[in-house]
């Protein structure tokens, strides 16, 4: 698997994310720094890691919404690469348009650093597939905006079209439907607060976060 | 030219940050607070002489990276 993992200015989770997809699948993965403005096309997956873009100036993810790469990144959501956003990539993604909704600050106000037990409300996206009947998994959430939210009619929506593919067991945030993760239309750009770049071997704790690489290895 | 572009939450939108002025003025006494809605204000000073032009350009600002329109409403005022 050919992976990019995307660097701004204020990432901290880029290594994490490199190591996980290096660890769980053996991906050859090139760290791609955001003013680039070339991914090429033989990319498998594109990782938008976790950290705090930009300092969080304006809105988490906005600025790096509008980044040089981001061209990029839009072309290869069209033409179906595998585009995963964990945690500030999550926020990334959604100011980008990429999917729907946005990221509040969390109802308790704190930077929440936790375990979260979640549930794979669906198995069958191409990253969750390695997930096959176990229901629940294990990872940390680690950010002060992870409280997801959107209006009602997307809600709707986004659970008639089974696009909500984690959910919190107890939510901790005050995310809206206890939504950790959602996927877009075509099925190819998740997005998710919890990390499964931080739960990929059991030395960590869990490695239930490493289905969601193992899963994109039976695309 | 000066542009001020105001940037407020949805209602309904919960604010947590308001909340927690809201309870810190009740704190201090304010105890008529009922409710604290806390936005942005955003001026720009851009080079521009035709107002009506100016103002387009910031709703499209506003629009494209300014507010995210999934919760906030803008307003947009030239200052001259």
């Amino acid at each position: 698997m050919k992976a990019a993992v995307i660097v701004y200015p204020g990432s901290n989770c880029d290594r994490d994310c490199k190591v996980a997809a290096e660890t769980a699948v053996n991906a050859d993965v090139k760290m791609v720094w955001h003013k680039e403005t070339h991914l090429s096309d033989d990319l498998d997956l594109i990782i938008i890691p976790g950290g705090f873009s930009y300092g969080d100036y304006l809105r988490c993810g906005a600025m790096a919404s509008v980044s040089p790469i981001n061209a990029e990144i839009l072309r290869h959501a069209e033409r179906g690469t595998s585009i995963l956003g964990i945690c500030n990539g999550f926020q990334i993604l959604c100011e980008a348009g990429l999917l729907e909704g946005t990221l509040l600050r969390n109802n308790s106000l704190k930077y929440i650093c936790k375990d979260v037990m979640l549930d794979v409300t669906n198995n069958n996206t191409r990253f969750t597939k390695a997930y096959g009947n176990q229901t629940k998994a294990m990872m940390t959430v680690g950010n002060g905006e992870g409280n997801y939210f959107a209006d009602d009619d997307t809600i709707k929506l986004l659970e008639d079209e089974n696009r909500i593919v984690f959910k919190y067991l107890e939510n901790p945030n005050g995310s809206k439907g206890d939504i950790a993760g959602i996927i877009n239309k075509k099925g190819n750009v998740l997005g998710m607060m919890p990390h499964p770049d931080r739960a990929f071997a059991k030395e960590l704790g869990s490695d239930d976060g490493a289905n969601v690489f193992k899963s994109l290895m039976q695309l | 030219m000066k542009i001020r572009v105001d940037v407020k939450l949805k209602n309904g939108v919960l604010d947590p940050q308001g909340r927690a002025v809201a309870h810190a003025l009740h704190t201090l006494g304010f105890d008529e607070v009922a409710d604290v809605r806390i936005g942005k204000a955003i001026e720009l000073e851009v080079n521009e002489t035709d107002k009506e032009k100016a103002k387009a350009r910031a709703v499209e600002m506003a629009q494209k990276l300014l507010a995210n329109l999934v919760i906030e409403s803008y307003t947009v005022e030239v200052l001259g």
